[in-house]
């Protein structure tokens, strides 16, 4: 940063004495009037060319800083992403199915890149079969998840896992389309 | 046993006659163990004016409805109509000697419960005796003194000794039953009698609240709550507000249930990565881990003597219902029919485990023998049938059912008859777990 600020100085210390010369230039040039056409145009044209090259220099920033922003706002979207993609499971099976792994090995990305947080991952279940079965079926979803992430390098010290069985049902419809839904771990960025 | 001691102090008993002519063993009136129960008649005519001002005298009529329908509860008895009497009751004598046997036995009883009652000076007596018609016999005589506030006690404490009686096994009139309720909109444990009259709300940990288990001596509750964002185990007493036990190991701390002999107790933890089945001392100590598997482990229920368990294992790939013998150190499966049957609870008589399965996509329950035989199916078409518990006595079955759209708590009879709704209560009811005695 300080790199290019000092960059910008000697350009702006630059275009400032062009600016001076061209002024002084065109005293001369009222001074010797028959003159003044080819002189301008001829003092001109680095000035100009010295103005494009700022234009273009400083379009530059401009992009540097818009990529950072995008960049924060890529993080923010990963983000949301990683709290609000649940990974879903088949009827009564806490193993990961493809999609769930192809989730998972983005949010374990997101998990490398943010090395400060703590994951607490949710695993429930949809209201059908017992509630006792169902707390232990969704502690092993949940496990499931974690050890997956684990494996993929994400310290397990980061990972708490809870059973919300069928207490908790994101969908309260009760046919397929909402039990699918409702098979899911939950990632919670503590 | 709590009550009992209240009871005791609160209402003097008296032996009128020394009634046990035919000592319980001797002759079974009803025989419980039978699956074709054949219900017995009985008589139970308005109780007889003995003195009591005119104020009070409603009891009379509520008291004889309180004994009908508290002895129906059982299933053991079909209640004569009480229009189709030939005998006023204020007019007829209540002892043996001043009966006519014949106008009951014309009309088709064979049982008559009799009684008179008095209020004097804020106390009340009442006399109660059971007959055997067809032996023109008394098999029970009780006089009870107490408070009005004791009546309801006192009419269960004589069907007690009216079961025991014809049966041969004690009655489950002072028994409990615990359950989940979305009344307040979180999961919180209730408790409520036998009959589903005194319901009262037992936890407050504003939400969610999960698995009540009774202890042997009926004096503590274990249960599963998310207090601190997950689910630990919560042991708080029924009554007196003591100081209460919290196990809460990392991840998993569910389905608590005693064993009936040590009272120790035996819970799912899955803090070794898996669901299983752990033994604690009552104090939350782990003495050992039940279970092995890589599978899930769960929901723990034991054999009357505690030498066995039955629980929920995944380990074949669906939820089935094993048995441990921890003598042996052997596990056996039990169930093999359909692909999902759970919530085990081993019969207080110890020959046969109720537990619900999924049969045409629904839960029903199911009662199976402990050496395997059956499994016979006990509800049908009726929404879905959970978690079934047995009374002490083996002869009754609280579960829940949706059958009226809600999710409610049943009892019926344990050969499946009788299937009727337990309490009235807004939300929704779930979990039933019947008390010791």
């Amino acid at each position: 940063m300080a790199k290019r600020l000092g960059t910008y100085f000697i350009l702006l210390l630059a275009i400032s004495s062009l600016l001076f010369a061209v002024s002084c230039a065109k005293t001369k040039v009222k001074s010797e009037p028959s003159e003044m056409q080819e002189v301008v145009t001829e003092e001109e044209m680095p000035a100009a060319d010295m103005q494009i090259e700022e234009i273009e220099e400083e379009e530059g920033l401009t992009e540097e800083q818009l990529s950072a922003q995008e960049l924060a706002e890529r993080e923010g979207v990963l983000r949301d992403r990683f709290v609000n993609q649940d990974i879903h499971f088949e009827f009564d099976k806490s193993s990961l199915l493809p999609e769930a792994r192809e989730i998972l090995k983005e949010k374990a990305e997101w998990l490398s890149m943010t090395r400060g947080a703590a994951v607490t991952i949710e695993g429930h279940c949809d209201e059908r079969g017992t509630n006792d079965y169902n707390l232990a079926l969704g502690d092993r979803r949940a496990e499931s998840a974690k050890r997956f992430l684990v494996d993929l390098g994400i310290s397990a010290g980061r990972l708490t896992t809870v059973s919300y069985g069928e207490e908790r049902p994101f969908d309260p419809g009760h046919n397929e389309e909402a039990w699918a839904k409702n098979r899911r771990a939950h990632f919670v960025i503590e | 046993m709590w009550n009992k001691k209240r009871l005791i102090l609160s209402v003097t008993l008296t032996l009128l006659i020394s009634i046990v002519a035919f000592p319980a063993a001797a002759r079974v009136y009803i025989d419980i163990n039978s699956p074709y129960l054949k219900k017995l008649p009985p008589a139970i005519p308005t109780l007889k004016n003995l003195g009591i001002d005119n104020r009070h005298q409603y009891l009379m009529k509520e008291l004889a409805e309180l004994l009908g329908d508290t002895l129906s509860f059982t299933g053991f008895f079909k209640l004569l109509d009480p229009d189709s009497f030939l005998v006023d009751p204020q007019k007829a004598g209540l002892t043996r000697d001043l009966i006519q046997f014949e106008n009951w036995r014309s009309i088709g009883a064979e049982l008559l419960i009799n009684g008179g009652i008095s209020y004097k000076n804020g106390i009340l007596k009442i006399e109660l005796r059971l007959f055997d018609i067809f032996g023109r016999r008394l098999i029970i005589g009780k006089r009870y003194t107490g408070h009005i506030g004791d009546r309801r006690k006192i009419i269960r404490r004589f069907c007690n000794e009216i079961i025991y009686h014809l049966t041969g096994a004690k009655g489950v009139f002072n028994t409990q039953i615990a359950f989940v309720s979305t009344t307040t909109g979180n999961k919180e444990i209730y408790l409520a009698d036998f009959d589903g009259y005194n319901i009262r709300q037992f936890t407050t940990t504003k939400n969610i609240t999960l698995s009540p288990a009774w202890s042997p001596d009926a004096q503590w509750i274990a249960y599963t709550a998310y207090r601190k964002k997950k689910p630990d185990i919560y042991i708080k007493h029924v009554s007196k507000n003591l100081p209460g036990k919290v196990i809460a190991f990392k991840g998993l701390n569910t389905t608590p249930v005693w064993e009936p002999i040590q009272s120790l107790l035996s819970a799912t933890f899955s803090k070794d990565g898996n669901p299983e089945i752990y033994l604690l001392t009552s104090s939350g100590k782990i003495i050992k881990r039940l279970t092995y598997n890589w599978g899930i482990d769960t929901s723990p229920t034991w054999s009357p003597d505690g030498k066995k368990f039955a629980f929920v294992s995944n380990r074949s790939g669906t939820p089935q219902i094993y048995i441990k013998d921890l003598d042996k150190n052997q596990v056996r499966r039990l169930t093999y029919e359909g692909s999902y049957n759970t919530t085990p609870e081993w019969s207080p008589r110890g020959d046969f485990i109720a537990y619900s399965g999924v049969t045409n996509s629904h839960f029903n329950i199911f009662i199976i023998g402990v050496d395997g035989e059956g499994p016979y199916q006990l509800t049908r078409d009726t929404g879905d049938n959970e978690s079934p518990t047995w009374s002490p006595d083996g002869t009754l079955i609280a579960f829940s059912s949706t059958r009226e759209g809600a999710e409610r708590i049943y009892v019926m009879n344990a050969n499946g008859a009788d299937q009727r709704r337990l309490l009235i209560l807004s939300g929704e009811q779930t979990s039933p777990r019947w008390s010791p005695r």
